[in-house]
């Protein structure tokens, strides 16, 4: 183990410049999962919020029978989605409209509000995609004039996070293999200086995984190393936003250690790909 | 220790190096591989340490058939052989103990036995005193006989040699070769491939000569048709 951790050092001080671009480059390709992360963790907070206010309102036609409205009512609350339906008359329409904005104030006729229907979701079905689903099946009775929802800016808060993460995890893959071969280079750099040292270890009868193992080692300290650095970044680029924009969430510690292991993984991985390949060689 | 039965070896580039040889060493044998530049000598030892594997026939050592050997097994049966070359291989950058603890480092002896091995081998070589020198300050021989004690690590019932003293004046010669012999006298068989027809002759120990890929004398068999091969084979 000593003896490893000798020949780890002693990689590292041949050749530093590409022992740095492989910790650089772990530490990118981190760093962009890191920054669409926190992007997708706070619209995904944001969204939450919304969502606890994502309500579908069905206006009525003027005239409708009391009894057809309680049937479905009884029909929509039975649909797995949703969570309540309320009835709110004209004069609980303008109750809260005189509440909320001013130009209602000297409104006292509700006559010209049309009844409506209130319909909560249940967690998890807040999404755009099922409220437009549920929206089009409440617009199906016939004396439902017109169906509202938060449609738009719900859509496009999912299309921002979907696109972060689409991006950031584009991004971070992209880096992460240019991290994956910068590794195998430094490996093949090491094994031809050391081409002698291996071949006289495998001929006294070090086995292959002894062999390996200093490789192995490298490719996942430095990926840890990357790791770090990732995190210094990312944690540093959150400050600067809640200090200067909004305020933002950070990742938990477990995630962030999740993403430091996860650079000493891709180290791992660029060190394993390649090292048997240029063992072979020697 | 060693057995060869009909072994053929090709080389993708240059074609046939041994054609169908036969030929076994026993335990605790001493046995001279000679034969003229290209015969197939380094090629015979490189199969006996499986760092080849035949083209067809089979190649016995210590037991083991070395083709179709699951890799892991190798480095086990490398242990049991130690080797030698006519280069030295050592690591300029690590001193004569270090050299020699390297081998057994990587093997995975058990650490603190290590300096008290390493000063009794290079002792059994005759460098108790040059422990701490580097391969760069010690002569031609020295060198071998670092190389030789880096050999004798894991205490080896094999022990192969090729050239080991090609690169050696006369007296560094006659030292390394008694040296074997020593070895060999403590029980681990020998097999060496050298030019130095002096060194043969001046010894009783038995002969494998090749030439061309073929073997064609073996003073074991006492074939005295093939000994006339011997003596008209330049060198
Ligand atoms: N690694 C190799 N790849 C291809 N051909 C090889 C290889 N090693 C040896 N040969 C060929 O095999 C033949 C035998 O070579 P080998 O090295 O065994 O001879 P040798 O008896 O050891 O010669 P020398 O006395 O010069 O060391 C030669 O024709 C050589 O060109
Ligand atoms: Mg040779």
């Amino acid at each position: 183990m000593r003896l490893t951790l000798r020949e780890v050092m002693l990689g590292m001080r041949r050749s530093p410049l590409l022992s740095t671009l492989s910790v650089v480059t772990i530490a990118f390709s981190l760093f962009a999962f890191g920054l669409f992360g926190l992007l997708v963790l706070n619209v995904d907070r944001a969204l939450r919020g919304v969502e606890e206010h994502v309500e579908i309102v069905a206006f009525l036609a003027d005239g409708t029978l009391p009894e057809s409205i309680s049937a479905a009512m009884g029909d929509i609350s039975a649909f797995p989605e949703v969570a309540r339906v309320d009835q709110v008359s004209p004069e609980q329409a303008l109750a809260r409209a005189r509440a909320e904005l001013p130009e209602f104030q000297d409104v006292f006729d509700a006559s010209f509000l049309p009844p409506s229907l209130e319909i909560r979701l249940k967690e998890g079905h807040r999404d755009p995609g099922t409220v437009k689903d549920v929206t089009q099946r409440i617009q199906t009775y016939p004396f439902v004039d017109d169906v509202r929802y938060g449609e738009d800016w719900v859509k496009k808060l999912y299309d921002i996070r979907n696109i972060a993460g689409a991006a950031g995890i584009a991004l971070g893959l992209l880096f992460a293999a240019v991290a994956v071969i910068i590794i195998g280079t430094t490996i093949r750099m090491t094994v031809l200086a050391r081409s002698r040292e291996i071949s006289i270890m495998r001929l006294v009868g070090a086995t292959d995984g002894f062999v390996r193992l200093p490789f192995l080692i490298d490719g996942f300290l430095k990926g840890l190393v990357g790791g770090l650095l990732a995190l210094l970044l990312t944690w540093g680029a959150n400050w600067l936003i809640s200090h200067n924009l909004i305020q933002t969430f950070f990742f938990d510690p477990g995630i962030a250690f999740l993403g430091v292991l996860g650079g000493g993984i891709i180290g791992l991985l660029g060190s394993a790909l390649s090292v048997g390949r240029h063992l072979r060689r020697v | 220790m060693i057995r060869f039965s009909h072994v053929v070896k090709e080389y993708p580039r240059t074609g046939l190096a041994l054609n169908d040889v036969t030929f076994r060493v026993n335990k605790g044998e001493f046995a001279f591989l000679t034969g003229p530049s290209g015969a197939g000598k380094s090629t015979i030892l490189r199969l006996v340490i499986v760092e080849e594997t035949p083209t067809a026939g089979e190649v016995r050592v210590s037991g083991s058939l070395t083709s179709g050997l699951p890799r892991a097994e190798i480095p086990r049966l490398r242990r049991r052989i130690g080797v030698v070359f006519q280069d030295f291989r050592l690591l300029e950058d690590r001193t004569a103990e270090e050299n020699v603890a390297f081998a057994l480092e990587v093997t995975g002896a058990p650490r603190e036995g290590i300096p008290a091995r390493v000063s009794r081998l290079l002792t059994q070589v005759g460098l108790a005193s040059k422990g701490t020198s580097y391969p760069k300050e010690l002569s031609g021989g020295e060198q071998q006989r670092v190389a030789i004690a880096r050999a004798l690590v894991n205490d080896p019932v094999l022990l192969v040699a090729d050239e080991p003293t090609g690169n050696l004046d006369d007296r560094a010669t006659r030292g390394v070769f008694q040296l074997l012999r020593d070895i060999n006298a403590a029980g681990t068989a020998v097999l060496m491939a050298t030019h130095n027809l002096d060194l043969v002759k001046r010894n009783t120990y038995r002969v494998i000569e090749v030439n061309r890929g073929q073997l064609v004398f073996d003073s074991a068999e006492g074939d005295g048709g093939a000994a006339t091969v011997t003596s008209s084979t330049p060198t």
